[in-house]
């Protein structure tokens, strides 16, 4: 069976993670003009399907917390002056602002957007130099650093890999050996055991999860302007995460080998593809969606993007911390099912 | 003659499938008390419901006086362990290993070492002491697992199997330890495949399909079924279950 479900599964994974279209995103409008023409713009733009207005503000200083909080990716100014301009000088500006912390998102929302005006534009009879004209500014990475891409990435797969696959590995070795059994017949409880088998990888994870953040912060030169201390808590609650996810893999499985698989299998590939590391999670169709969400990594990059690259407070981001520790209760639970069905 | 395991119509069922189903036994101290079958026979289950890792369906059983389904952390803390795989940490040294398992039975640290020096020098490890356990060969992984199952001084100590694997001569050594530990009084609760070891029993009990077809000193099993040897017992009651298939 898995001979034929793995590849199956592998062709649609990439025949739809590695399309590069994109639809839904969300984007917030801010219009202080709020005439006819701005009105349809806005109209148009829904309409082309590749964007869900998400959001309507009404202050400039609400911008940025539209976008700390991660409910928007780009935002549309029109600015209070565009109708006179329009008509008086006829040309006006609006303005985009982009979330750059996902590059990709940025660059190919801002390219659509610029295309949708263009259009119209055309169809109102004017040219580029005179209608409306883009003002694309790009925030939380004006240089469009790949780092901001692939790091916090990185940092999720190392984690996953510590936490989850060597935990696994480990507690299957346990069982595979016959030191297990006799370490349960042995006056220790069953959750000394298990946190007797963790702390090592907990204290590794976190560790290694700081290293590669220095790294990323000093050599590639990734921002930290959100609060270190919300960043340690995120990498302890996902770490914490990870080692439930492992323990709940070991507790399926009888053999070492049984147990990488299913951590690569079960772990490694979704994340790699579908939490948002590499490829952009509104691109995906809607069941890939659903998966995403039950991934931990991608609670977690939302996370370290939001603090580090953000600078967002714990009142904006308390959605994915709540997630990832309900998952860590769920995960632990039914691990703690599984052993009681075995005695 | 204290009766260190008592079981009362001990039964263990998996859905409608009944491994265990409603065996009585018990065993004195200082007794070797063999537990023979077939794989598959229910053996395994008892010995899992008798050392606390399974809850018993319905039944009673005790162990070195504490009831099995209600005190069983306190039967753990008096038995020892060893099973077929040794149990033993094969990346860790034979040194490691002695103060893990100490460790874990609570004995205060004066307690592992001197217990680790007797250990030392009645198997003659002190050259090895400090080498790897996937190093040493396999007798002496054996006996190392034996003198761990022993390390808390329990009352009971239960082995599944022990000497798999072995050569014969070195499986003679290791009823010696056993022999010597029931001079001690610790009573001995092994389950063997060799038919053999079950005359060096004092007791046995043979299972078949969950139920206790044989109970009693291997000469009296032998004379009852007319037969001059364990394995021919063995045979006896375990073709019987062959024919009904």
């Amino acid at each position: 069976m898995i001979l034929f479900a793995l590849p199956i599964a592998l062709v649609v994974i990439f025949g739809y993670a590695l399309n590069n279209d994109f639809k839904n995103i969300p984007i917030g409008i801010l219009n202080q003009s709020k005439d006819q023409t701005s009105v349809k713009l806005i109209h148009r733009i829904i309409g082309s399907g590749y964007f869900v207005v998400e959001q309507t503000l009404e202050k400039t200083q609400d911008i940025p917390k539209a976008f700390k909080s991660g409910k928007v990716k780009l935002v549309v100014f029109f600015p209070m002056s565009f109708q006179q301009d329009l008509y008086h000088a006829k040309k006006a500006q609006i303005q985009f602002i982009a979330d750059a912390s996902d590059i990709n998102t940025a660059i190919n929302t801002t390219s659509y957007l610029s295309g949708i005006i263009g259009e119209f534009n055309n169809e109102n009879g004017r040219e580029n130099s005179s209608g409306i004209q883009l003002s694309a500014r790009m925030i939380f990475n004006q240089r469009l650093l790949s780092v901001y891409l692939f790091i916090p990435g990185v940092i999720a797969l190392i984690l996953l890999i510590i936490s989850a696959l060597l935990t696994s590995v480990t507690l299957a070795r346990e069982k595979e050996t016959g030191t297990l059994e006799l370490l349960s017949i042995s006056p220790i409880s069953p959750y000394m055991i298990i946190i007797g088998k963790v702390i090592p990888y907990l204290i590794l994870s976190l560790l290694n999860s700081f290293l590669i953040i220095l790294l990323g912060i000093f050599v590639f030169g990734l921002p930290m302007v959100g609060s270190v201390a919300l960043l340690i808590l995120a990498c302890f609650v996902y770490t914490i995460a990870a080692l439930s996810l492992g323990i709940l893999i070991s507790t399926r499985v009888e053999t070492q080998q049984a147990a990488m698989f299913a951590s690569l299998v079960t772990l490694m590939m979704p994340t790699m593809l579908l939490s948002g590391f590499i490829f952009p999670i509104e691109s995906l169709p809607l069941p890939l969606q659903l998966i995403s969400n039950i991934i931990p990594a991608t609670h977690f990059i939302i996370l370290i993007k939001s603090i580090m690259i953000k600078g967002a407070g714990i009142t904006l981001i308390w959605k994915p911390f709540f997630i990832l520790i309900a998952m860590t209760a769920v995960f632990i639970l039914v691990s703690i099912q599984s052993l009681k069905r075995n005695k | 003659m204290e009766t260190v395991v008592k079981v009362d119509q001990l039964t263990k069922k998996f859905g409608s499938f009944i491994a265990t189903n409603a065996i009585s036994f018990e065993v004195k101290k200082g007794e070797i008390f063999g537990f023979l079958g077939a794989n598959g026979a229910g053996k395994t289950t008892a010995m899992r419901m008798l050392s606390g890792l399974l809850t018993p369906s319905s039944g009673q059983a005790s162990v070195a006086g504490f009831d099995v389904a209600t005190q069983a952390e306190l039967v753990k803390q008096n038995i020892g362990y060893m099973s077929q795989k040794f149990s033993l940490y094969e990346d860790l040294t034979i040194q490691e290993n002695i103060d893990f398992y100490g460790g874990i039975y609570g004995l205060s640290r004066q307690e592992i070492k001197d217990r680790s020096n007797g250990i030392v020098s009645k198997f003659q490890l002190a050259s090895v002491i400090h080498k790897l356990v996937k190093t040493i060969p396999l007798g002496w992984k054996q006996k190392l697992a034996f003198a761990l199952a022993l390390i808390h001084k329990p009352k009971v100590v239960f082995l599944d199997e022990p000497t798999g694997g072995v050569d014969p001569i070195t499986r003679r050594q290791f009823w010696d330890l056993i022999y010597e530990a029931a001079n001690d009084g610790v009573t001995i609760f092994i389950t063997t495949h060799y038919m053999d070891e079950a005359e060096y029993c004092d007791r046995v009990s043979i299972m078949v399909d969950g139920l206790i077809k044989a109970l009693g000193t291997p000469s009296e099993l032998k004379t009852s079924f007319h037969v001059d040897s364990m394995d021919a017992v063995f045979q006896l009651l375990a073709r019987g279950t062959a024919n009904k298939i």
